[in-house]
């Protein structure tokens, strides 16, 4: 089965070649900052998460959102998300995975991170956010390896994977709540102290997610011979819609208690976002554009005619994906430092090195969802061609 | 058995590569030589003898500064004793270093025989070497 | 009897549960081990007989402070006792005392009409010890913890530099090591370990020299008598004379972390 992913034509693999040599690049830098220290990142006293801790925040979202082809098939037999599940739980895996590389990278001393488990500290979020993303991951390796096997040979998956998979839905609805809970339960970062956070990134995931693998799906229409069909991207445009309109209604709501209670020290940094503080505006252009993005998605979205046709749909994705990338990757985690605890403002902006290393992982999670589609798509099509040959 | 050529050279190459050091080693090494620790002992009564006996400190000499470091640390307690009722600090750079003052004859010398290389000194400050007693110790040595 | 490639993945996978189970028990028995260690404590009492308290706390006279204009005394004795490097930039700074002017220090007070010269009052800025730390909360391997004492203490053995507690830290208290620190200390002081890049570091204070039956460093230098540092149980230390006597205030109180460093305005 795995030796699918040793076949390909010329195209598939000048883009493993392609994303092989981001990696290497991206490894190339890791060890200047494992020899030198975080200091080659942007990162400094006053802004020490950044970039790296960004994506990881992000991708928990990506992860999590496999959920949203999962419940529908398994709590409400909607059978057209059939093919599309295993699919989700695989983009899952490299996400989960991009999460616990970024978390590597960030490191101070990165081999040192068993002292985790060795000493379990369940009053620390971080704890339980390592618990819930290894979690997330075994469960995630065993369903889709057990599904797919059942589905390979033609029969019904066995009985005891089912409760696994329901364990896996609030399961996946946790790792992200747990990554919110990273920021929003710290009494000096007001930024992050809201209550709608772990409801806002649930909101995200489940638009952003669902919005990369409908990108995936139109992507392998045209380059494999695997085609999702038109009513499970249909279904699937719906809940990026629900999900992007919640979120966007949460980013309201905080902006509406920050903003009408006029606190300064939560007022400032929406203004830090918006507007620029203390003559810092890095952020403005960025978080601008990301609201923009957001509008124009939703208004592809809520109109049937546009949320129906795939080209205005695509374009509506690649819209809600970049919007809550802006969002989550770049403004989030660094607003919470800005201004500081002393009222003012140390900029941050990541470095090339850092930006590198960055690439390298989303490249290895690019590799390891070429790796996993292929295999199963590989598999689809001998198992049509024998269908096909049978009758 | 299809591609039989291919596979018996492929695994002589594989064969050939993960027993390269064995070969690289017969050609090109040489023998390393026993590592002779310098074990210098503190005239003072009290620091004639070791925390544990000579044996036991060979063996478990980490695992006590593993114990050490969580007790000072972690406790707050910084006074032991040894094993013949001598009271002691418990403390790597100063009870250790006080009788074992010369980190490369004594730690480095095993450490680089066998290979391992703890990470104390990157924090704890190894004992100057007296200038002129230092060369001296050198030429014994060699 | 032959392990295919699926039963030795099954083999592997409980035996990983396996050691998954062992922290859970060394949890159980790490509660005996502190039960045992008090024992031994006092059977070992130190030489010097060791400075104690219920509750560690200091109080900071910023007009005493503020009268030697440009006195760095307390600031260098601490950051050369502790080997504090000095990168020389503010990105990699690290620091466990030193000056921020009140305006900064006390920022969310509304300040617009006093004096200027409250405003850029020179404040002495360390850790807050705090009876309620958020980095002691959020520390995922307890490489940060309250003592008995007070004291927040940390173990740079234990630290993976995650930086929680920096982030969790609502006083700005904590440094990072992002590169070695060794290049970039003056003299070293031989007493006192050097920090590796990668684990964060903060005051602590002076608990090695408490042991010792010292007074913390910074107090020591200041010839103003700017700190006093005390037992705040004690109703007849200095630190409780002095906060009896007169109005302090504390950094962020708001929060609820009931930081034990106090100021005098």
């Amino acid at each position: 089965m795995i030796e699918n992913a040793l076949r390909g034509d010329k195209r598939y693999w000048t883009w493993v070649s392609a994303l092989g040599a981001v990696v290497l690049v991206g490894v190339y830098f890791w060890f200047r900052q494992f020899h030198l220290g975080l200091t080659i990142t942007g990162l400094s006293r006053d802004v020490v998460w950044g970039f790296y801790i960004a994506q990881f925040t992000f991708l928990v979202g990506v992860a999590a959102s496999a959920v949203m082809v999962v419940l529908p098939y398994y709590l409400h037999n909607y059978k057209q998300f059939g093919k599309l599940t295993i699919l989700g739980e695989f983009l899952a895996i490299a996400a989960v995975i991009m999460c616990m590389a970024f978390i590597f990278v960030d490191m101070g001393q990165p081999f040192r991170i068993g002292n985790v488990f060795l000493h379990p500290s369940p009053n620390s979020m971080m704890f339980w956010d390592t618990v819930s993303v290894f979690g997330y991951l075994f469960l995630n390796i065993i369903i889709s390896r057990v599904t797919f096997r059942a589905e390979k040979k033609g029969v019904k998956p066995p009985n005891w994977i089912r409760p696994i998979i329901i364990l896996s839905i609030p399961w996946a609805i946790s790792i992200h709540t747990v990554t919110a809970f990273l920021y929003s339960g710290l009494a000096g970062r007001p930024f992050w102290l809201s209550a709608v956070m772990a409801p806002r990134f649930l909101a995200t995931a489940f638009s952003a997610g669902p919005a990369l693998l409908v990108l995936i799906m139109l992507v392998l229409r045209k380059i494999s011979s695997f085609d999702a069909g038109k009513e499970p991207i249909r279904k699937l445009a719906i809940i990026i819609m629900y999900a992007m309109a919640l979120n966007v209604f949460f980013l309201l709501m905080e902006i509406f208690t920050a903003s009408y209670s006029g606190m300064p020290e939560h007022i400032d940094h929406f203004k830090f976002l918006y507007f620029g503080l203390d003559g810092y505006t890095t952020m403005v252009p960025w978080m601008w554009g990301s609201a923009i993005l957001a509008v124009f998605s939703l208004i592809l979205l809520f109109n049937p005619k546009t949320r129906n046709n795939e080209t205005f749909l695509a374009w509506a994705c690649v819209a809600v994906f970049a919007s809550i990338w802006i969002d989550k990757g770049l403004g989030m985690v660094v607003t919470g430092f800005t201004p500081n605890p002393f009222g003012t403002v140390t900029p941050y902006s990541p470095t090339f090195p850092e930006v590198m290393i960055s690439l390298a992982i989303y490249a290895i999670g690019a590799l390891i969802v070429t790796f996993l589609y292929k295999v199963a798509l590989s598999v689809r099509a001998r198992m049509g061609q024998g269908y096909e040959a049978a009758h | 058995m299809y591609d039989a050529g291919k596979i018996v050279t492929g695994l002589l190459i594989f064969l050939l590569l993960i027993t390269f050091p064995v070969w690289y080693n017969a050609a090109m090494g040489k023998a390393q030589t026993r590592p002779n620790p310098v074990v210098q002992t503190a005239d003072e009564p009290g620091r004639d003898t070791c925390v544990l006996e000579g044996d036991e400190m060979v063996t478990a000499h980490m695992n006590l500064l593993d114990e050490w470091r969580d007790t000072v640390v972690r406790d707050g307690v910084r006074m032991t004793e040894t094993f013949n009722g001598h009271r002691i600090e418990m403390s790597l750079s100063r009870t250790c270093m006080d009788c074992h003052s010369n980190k490369e004859q004594f730690c480095d010398e095993c450490h680089t025989y066998m290979d391992v290389e703890p990470y104390c000194w990157e924090c704890h400050v190894e004992p100057r070497q007296a200038p002129e007693a230092a060369p001296e110790m050198e030429g014994g040595e060699q | 009897m032959s392990v295919d490639r699926r039963q030795f993945v099954r083999l592997a996978g409980t035996a990983a549960l396996g050691l998954a189970a062992a922290p859970a028990a060394k949890l159980i028995a790490s509660q005996e081990e502190t039960a045992s260690s008090e024992v031994m404590h006092e059977a070992s009492l130190p030489t010097g007989e060791p400075k104690t308290a219920e509750r560690w706390a200091m109080v900071i006279d910023l007009k005493k402070c503020a009268g030697h204009e440009g006195c760095t005394k307390c600031i260098d004795a601490c950051h050369d006792s502790h080997n504090v490097p000095d990168f020389g930039n503010d990105k990699d700074e690290i620091k466990w005392l030193w000056k921020e002017s009140f305006g900064h220090a006390f920022h969310e007070q509304d300040l617009d009409y006093v004096s200027d010269e409250l405003k850029h009052r020179p404040t002495l800025m360390l850790c807050n010890h705090c009876d309620n730390p958020a980095c002691v909360r959020v520390c995922p391997t307890g490489a940060t913890w309250k003592r008995e004492d007070g004291i927040v203490m940390m173990d740079w053995h234990r630290c993976i530099g995650c930086r929680y507690c920096v982030v969790a830290c609502p006083y700005g208290s904590r440094s990072f090591n992002y590169r070695d620190p060794r290049p970039f200390i003056d003299e070293i002081n031989e007493e006192f370990p050097t920090r590796m890049r990668g684990v964060v570091e903060k005051c602590t204070f002076c608990e090695e020299l408490l042991a010792k039956g010292q007074m913390p460093k910074c107090v020591d230098a200041c010839e103003a008598g700017a700190l006093v540092f005390g037992d705040l149980e004690d109703p007849n230390s200095n630190v409780s004379q002095l906060l009896h006597e007169q109005f302090a205030i504390r950094r962020k109180p708001a929060l609820g972390t009931q930081p034990e460093v106090y100021y005098l305005v």
